[in-house]
């Protein structure tokens, strides 16, 4: 054949045609080859490394975002289909729970058939035990306390775990908790059977050291149950993800072959490589260079997180706050749209409690946070302050943080806007961890510098993380966040309320009554949520992101 | 001249025990909670209690100096709060490419500023080396990560030429000296050279006049030497000093440079240490500090014994 090819070819007239035939031979042989192209979604992350890979991700949510509901399944999961309603909880690698009605502590979970982990092993009731145990049982082979802390703060009352059959398994709580089925979107499920080979193989000089060698060793080779397979990862560099064409839920296996993730700590660095066409996404662009993202094309998706910018109120004897004309007062003095609008680019929504219109914990609340400098003026001299005597309240925040959007312009808007209503506010700014250390020490530490306000952001997933810790007398420091020492009577009743409210619909309506409870009695200075901003390539289809901190990657395409 | 160095080496022992001494402590000292890395903030005080045991942290500052030093002294700086992986293994791939940036930004820092300098000699107070001056100066005061933007939105953003961010392509694994792992390092290179350039321009160019003016200078001229010639003794003589200089730059460059490494997301020892900073994960913020303290010490130590070998007049100093 070749010689017979050779010998047309070298025939004048018939070179062209021999040309052009090989050419189209050629292109018949590489189309098919060119439409099945890999696809490949390479992510610039705010994140200075990759998030832990070893089933409990740090770095907060984004933590969890990209190295948790990738890789890793819950029990439960959060619903991240809709961009319109807010994300609730669905059913993950459990199909159905319930409640012992006879003993409210105990919960049984039945578990989906037919789900493997990426190293092919199955998933079952002994995984579900052995991942509770990985962060609860102290003399488990597999305890690693490094993931204790992201694990077992997000669900505090969960106690133990047992098996009744293979895909049933009962979860204990310390109290009755009907919280614990939106906790458990936190609990990843990593393999045991991957885990236990590499533990087998570890050194160590004890068991303990051998363990930490399997994890170490398990977070190069993750396995877990999720929509992406780990495929290739470089501390520091890139974590490279591979689709699972095996996942369970056939409609969310991922529409593109790869994911790349990359981390890129600086805002202008991740603007420059997504307009350079080094990234097709990052996560929370310079705020200074969106005209420029939009002018060139690129798309920014940005909507509502369950996320709180708030002044926490000190609540403590002598505090200025201890007046609710005065805590009234400063939540109608501010306006959020001028806010939105001008230093924030419209990247955020005003805050008018933690959960706004169209939340099932919104509640009906009756004082209405909005921009009436009228009416707070007329609190303000109610309570005995004016243009000649101001009242003076001083506020702790940080110069940066996760979360924290961009303080210290955000809180000198608020300075100047309260001014307007006889507030003289004085900033302490400190730096973001002794900030945050201080609000687990509370208002009464030497640490908070006589501040009688804290600004620290907080999530507003679930309502122990967005109401409880904050409201509860029994949550104040030591124990939990409750900064500002309130106690209130009526929210430790409607807590106790919500949490022995097993019923799912029930327990919303018990938890909107906490939440409207609190706006009515401007337990915070509610000013913003953060919109998770993000830009990206218009190569880049079937974005849909959802009122959440996540995001699902599987129905995003690359063209 | 070995009992010199033997003696050099000795009394750097109680400096680095001091260096670490000055490690250990520069973070414990700073406010803050050494576990909030790991620890939500809503974590009851039960859990901070069981961490901090984990993690040792629960044990007076002495003992926790001492085992500290002595695992350090092993070879072990224990694992990383954050990540859980090993601190030297972190910080020796980190140091790596920050070596891999040094060297290039030494051999452009070094090559432009010796030719600016003896371009701005040669043609002392002439156009030309006020340009070379001009260009010296701005090496010197240009903030680097401002000089990094813009060098971005010239050579990635506006002319697609090179690339923004990282230290390889996508996919590649260790670093290699071919165009696709050198394009990644042209502009973070480039930002980084300019202060050793500015500053060797300046020197070369003060050291060209001084050498043109010497005698020798004119007496090869008399002999009837071409130009040429006379300008190959005038390097001859500047570059020496010039490479001093860029010894000790090279110095500091090793130590890594938190605003370029950042501004170019360049993995290296300076976003390393500032990822540590802000995650506030002590024992890698310990044992990077510790790491680059030690390149000091044994770079200090390499010059002392190196000169004394020069000039035997130091031995007896």
């Amino acid at each position: 054949m070749l010689i017979v090819l050779s010998r047309i070819a070298t025939s004048r007239t018939n070179r062209a045609a021999v040309a052009a035939a090989m050419m189209t031979t050629a292109s018949l042989v590489l189309l098919p080859a060119a439409a099945g192209a890999e696809t490949v979604l390479r992510i610039g992350m705010t994140a200075a490394d990759i998030p832990r890979t070893l089933g409990q991700p740090d770095q907060g949510f984004e933590g969890n975002r990209f190295t948790g509901v990738t890789m890793y399944d819950s029990l439960t999961m959060w619903d991240l289909s809709s961009a319109d309603k807010p994300s609730v909880v669905i059913p993950g690698l459990a199909t159905e729970w319930k409640v012992d009605e006879a003993d409210k502590t105990k919960w049984t979970f039945k578990l989906r058939p037919g789900v493997t982990f990426h190293d092919g092993a199955p998933f079952n009731a002994d995984a579900v035990v052995w991942n509770v145990e990985k962060v609860l049982k102290q003399d488990a082979p597999q305890f690693d306390p490094s993931q204790v802390g992201v694990t077992a703060s997000r669900m505090p009352t969960l106690a133990s775990a047992r098996k009744i059959d293979d895909m049933t398994v009962e979860l204990t709580t310390k109290e009755p908790d009907s919280f614990l089925p939106i906790n458990l979107t936190n609990l990843f499920m990593a393999s045991p059977t991957k885990w236990q080979k590499l533990y087998e193989a570890a050194t160590g000089a004890d068991d303990k050291a051998k363990s930490q060698a399997a994890w170490a060793a398990f977070a190069k080779d993750a396995s877990g149950t999720g929509p992406w397979k780990m495929s290739k990862f470089t501390p520091r560099e890139r974590l490279e993800l591979a689709k699972n064409e095996a996942y369970w839920d056939k409609a969310r296996v991922p529409k593109s072959d790869k994911m790349i993730l990359l981390p890129m700590p600086e805002a202008n660095a991740r603007t420059a490589a997504l307009l350079s066409g080094q990234v097709d996404w990052v996560e929370a662009p310079a705020p200074d260079a969106l005209p420029e993202i939009k002018q060139r094309g690129f798309k920014l998706y940005a909507n509502e997180q369950p996320h709180v910018w708030p002044w926490q109120f000190s609540r403590v004897e002598g505090s200025p706050w201890n007046d609710i004309r005065v805590r009234k007062a400063a939540n109608l003095c501010v306006d959020r749209d001028g806010l939105r609008d001008g230093l924030l680019a419209g990247l955020m929504v005003p805050a008018t409690g933690t959960f706004e219109k169209g939340h099932p914990w919104r509640g009906n609340v009756t004082f209405e946070i909005k921009y009436d400098k009228a009416a707070a003026q007329k609190l303000m001299q109610e309570a005995g302050f004016g243009p000649n005597k101001k009242l003076e309240v001083k506020i702790q925040t940080s110069a940066s943080g996760s979360g924290q959007m961009q303080p210290l312009p955000m809180n000198e808007y608020l300075q100047q806007a309260l001014a307007e209503c006889y507030f003289d506010v004085k900033l302490d700014v400190i730096e973001w961890n002794t900030l945050f250390t201080n609000w687990r020490r509370g208002a009464k530490d030497a640490s908070a510098n006589g501040a009688n306000a804290t600004n620290v952001t907080y999530a507003a997933m679930d309502p122990f993380f967005a109401l409880v810790r904050f409201l509860q007398s029994s949550m104040a420091p030591p124990v939990s966040n409750n900064w500002g020492f309130i106690n209130n009577p009526k929210f430790d009743e409607l807590v106790k309320k919500a949490r022995q409210t097993f019923d799912p619909a029930e327990r919303d309506k018990a938890l909107a009554e906490l939440h409207a409870a609190s706006v009515d009695d401007a337990a915070f200075l509610y000013v913003a949520h953060d919109v998770g901003p993000r830009a990206m390539s218009p190569k880049v289809k079937g974005v849909v992101q959802p009122k959440s901190w996540f995001i699902d990657f599987s129905p995003i395409s690359v063209e | 001249m070995l009992s010199y160095a033997a003696r050099r080496m000795v009394y750097a022992i109680p400096i680095i025990i001091g260096v670490a001494l000055v490690c250990f402590m520069l973070v414990h000292i700073t406010p803050g909670d050494p576990l909030v890395a790991v620890l939500p903030a809503d974590a009851s005080q039960e859990l901070a209690q069981q961490l901090r045991v984990a993690y040792g942290f629960d044990k007076p500052l002495p003992v926790q100096f001492g085992l500290w030093l002595w695992r350090a002294v092993n070879g072990d700086l224990g694992n990383s709060i954050a990540t859980g992986r090993p601190v030297l293994a972190e910080v020796l791939r980190a140091v790596s490419n920050t070596v891999t940036l040094a060297i290039a930004a030494a051999i452009i820092g070094f090559s432009l500023g010796l030719f600016f300098g003896l371009v701005a000699g040669y043609f002392r107070d002439t156009w030309i080396d006020k340009v070379a001056t001009s260009i010296a100066i701005a090496g010197v005061s240009l903030p680097h990560y401002w000089l990094g933007m813009v060098l971005v939105i010239i050579f990635s953003v506006e002319l697609n030429w090179l690339p923004a961010v990282g230290a390889g392509p996508s996919g590649s694994g260790a670093w290699s000296w071919d165009w696709p792992h050198l394009r990644f390092l042209v502009l973070p290179a480039i930002t980084t050279s300019v202060i050793p350039m500015g500053i060797i321009t300046r020197t070369v160019r003060a050291l060209t006049g001084d050498i043109l003016s010497q005698d020798f200078v004119e007496a090869l001229r008399a002999k009837g030497l071409r130009e040429t010639q006379v300008f190959r003794h005038v390097l001859k003589n500047a570059a020496p000093t010039a490479l001093a200089i860029m010894g000790l730059q090279l110095g500091y460059m090793l130590g890594g440079s938190i605003l370029i490494e950042t501004v170019f997301s360049w993995p290296g020892s300076g976003l390393l240490l500032n990822s540590a900073i802000f995650q506030r994960d002590l024992p890698l913020l310990q044992g990077t500090i510790l790491v680059l303290a030690m390149f000091f010490v044994i770079l200090n130590l390499m010059v002392d014994i190196a000169q004394a070998a020069i000039d035997p007049r130091i031995k007896r100093g």
